[in-house]
């Protein structure tokens, strides 16, 4: 407890003051209590079953939320009742982080809470009638008004927290919050709907239980693809981290370039799709290094005109290697064409002007960029400004003036914050850190 | 045009003439309850249109397809009435609505289909989609006979009790079932793969998805029974979503394998192994490693294991001639396996894959079976690819004499049985 600040302490208090007010009408209602005591344990089951293996693979840890249970009890029981439900499971939910205790009771008062809201709405609106009917379409409109109050209320509580626990600032705690959270929301709001109805039919609690199969493996099946994501970005680097064992001056090199070039794309206007494949096109430009021998990459002093005529074969090797990857398209010529030069005098095929590939032409000048700003064994990293100068100097011949003026308002705009350092233990932009379990989940 | 085999061509015989004569009879009936039909008609269509790409071997490729066609077979009430529509108009129904949603992929399929880099898959393009459709209308048709004899007969004597919901649920798992033993049989026929694996893995399936499905199919089979057709709407929302994941995620799956093959090919290019050489070794322990009933996890990790076997010659500063490991001393076959099991744990993919790559060089009693596996068609493809006409004979002898302590003998004897059956579909194309 004594990591918590004092004045999330307090909120949390109030949470739980409210929430206790919420519980506190129980003995004033009509209570089925065996449906209040078998949604219950249908929540806080569903809580815990994040924590078994499920076909041989670990549930997912972001799946611990499981609405449609709570939904379903704001539907079919008075508020206080339908607060009640929430309460067990919450306490006994898992928690990854540190302090627990806080954390589930803050947890359970949350929930109390927002189902409470949900169901007052839903009452006022006559939705139990139209659940016992069942009256559709009608039944829609208050099960939709109650699944916004609950994601309203989830959302303006959680922000609170976040400012007063996690200290985010406050103009970011509530940015993006509800949008994010309402498509979700909504859906676990029609499973509950649906659980509610079949609940009240003949066919009995039942019935309604097997709605949350499916919902379970619609949930498996989003985690797991991100898992998938995470193991391919995991790859990617991977590709790139053995082009950086080769060529011992290069660390980290790559993707500050695909970095340089998501600016530029951006400055220009791109789509996020093609800014997406640009960054692909700047992290990996040079993977074709992996074909060129070691030593000619490590070489000190200069290369003889045949070992040059080997180190510039690597655009054409890297080109070879990513064929395979579908997903790739217009990266790959940017990767085969990143050492053209405007003027026609580049390597591999001394394209010229238009005909270099838009890609190629930000990718060169992301290169070029990194290549002066970061040190290097036979010179010292030289400043942003004179880099810009020299790029400067040599647009129109080398580079494409558009790109290198896209570069020049993007940092004037932004500025330059390398996201991998030099020794390579920076945050990786969008990969995740390796503290993460990366694992190659195979689906069964 | 590769001749089909004669089950194969029994069940979509069967599924054909089923859904011509269901359709006949409802074109001379008339449609019973033409909104019912038209709204699960409707979301067939839509399953099978959103339906994933890749395999469809084991696991359901469109669930809401699926869930929406046993929703139909079930249908006893709606909003309170009986339906009055019988088996063959639900086999018709579901019929033209799943090869209407299935149209744009007809069309589509005109040239080759590419997939990955990496084959493996039983049955592709039109052929998958035909066993596709079959399964679906013998399904149905199944599942709706049952159905329609219990409702006829009363079976139960409280319909519309507790105990429907059980029954019906019993009712799409025997369904399930057969469906599954269907595929399986229709995958052993196509690839000659062992029967045992194979429905082992269908079963499988089963629990994730195809419970999903059946849950589904029955709870909109009792939803429209009491809310009517709204119930349909709602309740496939969920459904869409996970298909749509499913998609997603059969997507970056295969980019990922994409990636993998890439990063194999970076010691081709680089000139320290012969070009093909990963791709082949993936795709001989992949038919060996089905030979000896492998599970479908265990499978991928072999098969990115096999692709990145020779990754750690990267690391070395002077390439191994021709990058034949199999032939150099124990001590440096050993640093080179470390040393790409190092570059392996980068990657993100399973650490199981990299514990094959680091232990491919140990004698075999000392290896996991991915490992054995591996090392085995590596050596044989080493020494395999130059040597004429005979190599591959003199190379499985070459395994032979090194069973004692290298190559498992098992392995060896199923990788010879492999090569055989390699052997014998080579001749039947050309004869």
């Amino acid at each position: 407890m004594r990591s918590v600040p004092a004045w999330a302490r307090v909120y949390i208090a109030c949470a739980v003051l409210a929430a206790l007010s919420c519980l506190a009408a129980l003995p004033d209602v009509r209570v089925t209590w065996w449906a209040v005591g078998l949604l219950a344990a249908l929540y806080a089951g569903c809580e815990q079953i994040t924590r078994c293996p499920f076909l041989g693979h670990r549930a997912p840890e972001g799946m611990s939320t499981f609405f449609p249970v709570l939904l379903a009890g704001a539907f079919l029981l008075p508020p206080p009742a339908a607060a009640l439900v929430a309460v067990p499971g919450a306490l006994i939910s898992r928690v990854e982080q540190r302090p627990r205790w806080p954390r589930r009771l803050w947890r359970a008062a949350l929930l109390a809470v927002a189902v409470w809201a949900a169901s007052r709405v839903h009452g006022a609106l006559g939705g139990r009638d139209a659940v016992a009917g069942p009256d559709f379409p009608y039944a829609l409109l208050p099960a939709g008004a109650a699944a916004l109050v609950f994601c309203t209320v989830l959302t303006a509580l959680d922000g609170g927290i976040a400012v007063l626990a996690e200290r985010v600032p406050a103009r970011h705690a509530w940015r993006g919050l509800f949008a994010r959270r309402l498509a979700p929301v909504t859906v676990h709001g029609l499973a509950g709907l649906m659980m509610a109805v079949l609940w009240r039919s003949p066919y009995g609690p039942a019935a309604a239980l097997l709605v949350l199969l499916p919902m379970y493996v619609s949930c498996w099946v989003f985690a797991q693809y991100h898992r998938e994501r995470a193991a391919h970005q995991a790859t990617i680097r991977a590709l790139v981290q053995a082009v950086d064992i080769k060529d011992g001056y290069t660390r980290g090199h790559s993707e500050r370039v695909g970095q340089a070039s998501v600016m530029i794309a951006r400055e220009l206007g791109m789509t996020d799709e093609r800014v997406e494949l640009v960054r692909f096109a700047g992290i990996l430009h040079d993977v074709g290094k992996l074909g060129v021998p070691t030593r000619l990459l490590r070489k000190d002093g200069p290369l003889t005109p045949e070992e040059r005529r080997i180190v510039e074969l690597h655009p054409e090797y890297g080109h070879e290697m990513v064929r395979g990857i579908g997903f790739l398209g217009e990266a790959r010529s940017a990767i085969l064409h990143h050492h053209e030069r405007l003027d026609g005098s580049g390597y591999p095929y001394g394209l010229a002007g238009d005909r270099i590939p838009e890609p190629a032409r930000i990718v060169a000048v992301a290169d070029a960029f990194d290549a002066m700003t970061s040190t290097r064994s036979y010179r010292r990293a030289r400043p942003v400004a004179a880099a810009l100068a020299e790029l400067g100097r040599c647009a129109g011949t080398q580079f494409d003036p558009v790109m290198v003026g896209a570069l020049v308002r993007a940092l004037e705009r932004h500025g330059w914050h390398p996201v991998v350092t030099a020794d390579g233990h920076g945050p990786r932009g969008n990969v995740p850190p390796r503290s993460v379990p990366l694992r190659a989940e195979t689906g069964s | 045009m590769r001749r089909r085999p004669s089950l194969v061509v029994l069940v979509h015989a069967a599924a054909l003439c089923l859904a011509l004569a269901a359709l006949a009879h409802t074109l001379r009936h008339g449609l019973d309850e033409p909104a019912a039909a038209l709204a699960l008609g409707l979301l067939v269509v839509a399953g099978e249109l959103s339906r994933r790409p890749g395999d469809g071997a084991s696991r359901e490729p469109a669930p809401l397809g699926a869930a929406g066609a046993l929703a139909y077979a079930l249908l006893g009430q709606n909003t309170g009435e009986p339906t009055r529509h019988g088996v063959l108009q639900t086999v018709a129904v579901v019929a033209v609505a799943a090869l209407a949603g299935a149209l744009p992929r007809l069309v589509a399929r005109r040239g080759p289909a590419v997939h990955g880099s990496v084959p493996g898959h039983p049955a592709r393009g039109r052929d998958s989609l035909a066993d596709h459709l079959a399964r679906r209308v013998l399904a149905v048709a199944l599942a709706a006979l049952c159905f329609r004899l219990l409702y006829h007969r009363g079976a139960v004597p409280e319909w519309h009790g507790p105990s429907y919901v059980p029954l019906l649920a019993g009712l799409l798992l025997l369904t399930a079932v057969c469906d599954a033993v269907l595929g399986a049989l229709l995958v052993r026929v196509r690839t000659g793969w062992p029967l045992g694996p194979l429905l082992r893995d269908g079963l499988r399936a089963l629990l994730g998805v195809g419970s999903a499905v059946c849950a589904t199919g029955v709870v909109m089979s009792v939803a429209v029974a009491v809310a009517g057709l709204w119930a349909l709407p709602v309740f496939s929302l969920p459904l869409l979503l996970a298909q749509l994941s499913f998609r997603r995620y059969a997507t970056v799956r295969t980019i990922y394998r994409q990636t993998i093959a890439s990063l194999a090919r970076a010691t081709e290019i680089a000139g320290y192994t012969p070009p093909g050489h990963a791709r082949r070794v993936a795709v001989l322990s992949l038919a060996v490693g089905r030979e000896l009933g492998l599970t479908e996890p265990e499978l991928t990790v072999l098969e990115y294991a096999a692709l990145m076997h020779d990754i750690g010659q990267l690391s070395l500063v002077d390439p191994v001639p021709a990058g034949a490991t199999a032939a150099l001393p124990a001590a440096q076959q050993r640093r080179i396996a470390l040393l790409g099991g190092a570059v392996v744990r980068q990657t993100g993919v399973d650490a199981e894959v990299a514990v094959v790559v680091e232990r491919q060089a140990e004698p075999y009693r000392e290896q996991p079976v991915g490992a054995r596996i591996v090392r085995a068609v590596n050596a044989y493809e080493e020494h395999a690819r130059d040597a004429g006409p005979d190599g591959p004979l003199r190379a499985v002898e070459r395994l032979r004499r090194g069973t004692a302590r290298d190559y498992q003998p098992e392995i060896v004897e199923s990788l010879a049985r492999v090569l055989a059956r390699g052997r014998e579909a080579a001749d039947g194309c050309h004869g």
